[in-house]
């Protein structure tokens, strides 16, 4: 399944971000297979309202899990609606880090 | 004439000055004095009387679902991320609708139509001859404070004279109050906030096209630095108000200073001449 990490760059390497709809880039990994693939997000410098467009982004990448430090309560509504579940990362590692973390099920989930 | 008081700082004596100035006025004609700080509006307290009030309004989409095809339009074109499409049903977040219309236009299934959302309050009273008051009040919670402030100045479109006290700040509620004003007097006072703050607001109105004039409040004579400030920049200082314990405490205890002490309307009312110069408006 896919799976939407929030970071500040385009790779594995890149670090974290804590924020959901103003994060940089969104890095979705297939976590069957480790493979990966980065979206900048169009509305991580946007006026308002981020948060659900930033999650129609996921929609429409059919994401099923958000690895992220803060999801805003639109944003949380709309992906709640769409089946994604949320896991909460806050140790400000690497997207690996946190790919780690998930796989091995140490993340909590936020929702 | 439409004049609005604003400032940049919050607390140099906006609302003060509008009382003083609309109560001062209303001996000599009609004055329709508005509240447009709508997040904690307060002239009434100078101005107790009856009022009548009426709801606001906003209108806001209704999505027919057993009509909606869930084809996602409406949702791509919402630049405020109001409504998203979701294959079985649409979330709509109102908080984030800027009443637009635009998902309405762009049904290709007629599924949308609107109906009125309340946001605040409007009331208007008479609470003296030759005095109108008209305050907009927006409801806790709700981020929509500039049709609040639209619906307050509309209530006002016909009067001849009209003073609009604004909120603090340079944002949008200001912007929106001060939009299409023939002058506006800023309040400020002889601190390094006040200044600074000031010249946030010097920069608003100059955008917005709408003549400035400044009145410097509680002052301690010591003013060397805003005087030369307004030099720099062209503006005139409209009056200024002494720091007073006689003045603070007439204000405390909500009174009006033209009220207890009449010999200060000869000094609003030369304030009001220097606005109509401003606005080269006769009246």
């Amino acid at each position: 399944m896919k799976i939407c990490f929030t970071a500040k760059g385009t790779t594995l390497d890149a670090q974290t971000e804590e924020r959901f709809g103003r994060a940089p880039y969104f890095i979705l990994v297939e976590s069957e297979t480790g493979s990966f693939e980065a979206i900048q997000n169009p509305f991580a410098d946007g006026g308002g309202g981020v948060g659900p467009k930033a999650a129609q982004v996921l929609i429409a990448n059919h994401v099923r899990a958000l690895v992220s430090g803060q999801v805003g309560g639109n944003a949380r509504e709309v992906l709640a609606a769409a089946g994604i579940v949320m896991y909460t990362y806050r140790d400000g590692g690497t997207v690996r880090d946190a790919f780690d973390q998930f796989s091995k099920k140490t993340l909590e989930q936020s929702a | 004439m439409k004049l609005a008081i604003a400032s940049g700082k919050g607390g140099t004596g906006k609302s003060m000055v509008a009382a003083n100035l609309a109560y001062t006025l209303a001996w000599t004609g009609q004055v329709t004095l508005v509240d447009c700080d709508v997040e904690e509006p307060n002239l009434h307290l100078f101005f107790p009387a009856p009022a009548s009030a009426r709801e606001i309004t906003m209108p806001v989409p209704v999505i027919d679902e057993i009509v909606c095809q869930h084809c996602g339009k409406c949702g791509e074109f919402c630049q405020y991320g109001a409504l998203t499409v979701l294959p079985d049903r649409i979330l709509f977040f109102s908080e984030l609708c800027h009443s637009c219309g635009g998902c309405m236009l762009v049904c290709p299934n007629d599924a949308i139509h609107e109906e009125p959302k309340r946001i605040g309050m409007l009331s208007v009273s008479n609470p003296q001859p030759g005095l109108k008051l008209i305050s907009g009040t927006l409801d806790t919670g709700s981020p929509h404070a500039v049709p609040v402030i639209r619906e307050a100045k509309k209530q006002a479109e016909k009067d001849p004279l009209v003073i609009i006290d604004t909120a603090p700040g340079t944002s949008c509620p200001v912007v929106e109050a001060l939009d299409g004003c023939d002058a506006c007097v800023l309040v400020t006072e002889s601190t390094p906030f006040g200044l600074h703050d000031l010249q946030l607001a010097v920069d608003v109105a100059a955008r917005l096209g709408v003549p400035a004039g400044v009145v410097i409040n509680r002052s301690d004579g010591k003013d060397d630095e805003t005087l030369r400030f307004c030099t720099d920049n062209d503006l005139d200082i409209l009056i200024t108000i002494p720091f007073s314990r006689d003045i603070a405490a007439i204000q405390n205890r909500g009174d009006l200073l033209c009220r207890v002490r009449p010999e200060w309307q000869k000094d609003f009312y030369s304030l009001f001449l220097k606005c109509r110069a401003l606005a080269g408006v006769e009246r």
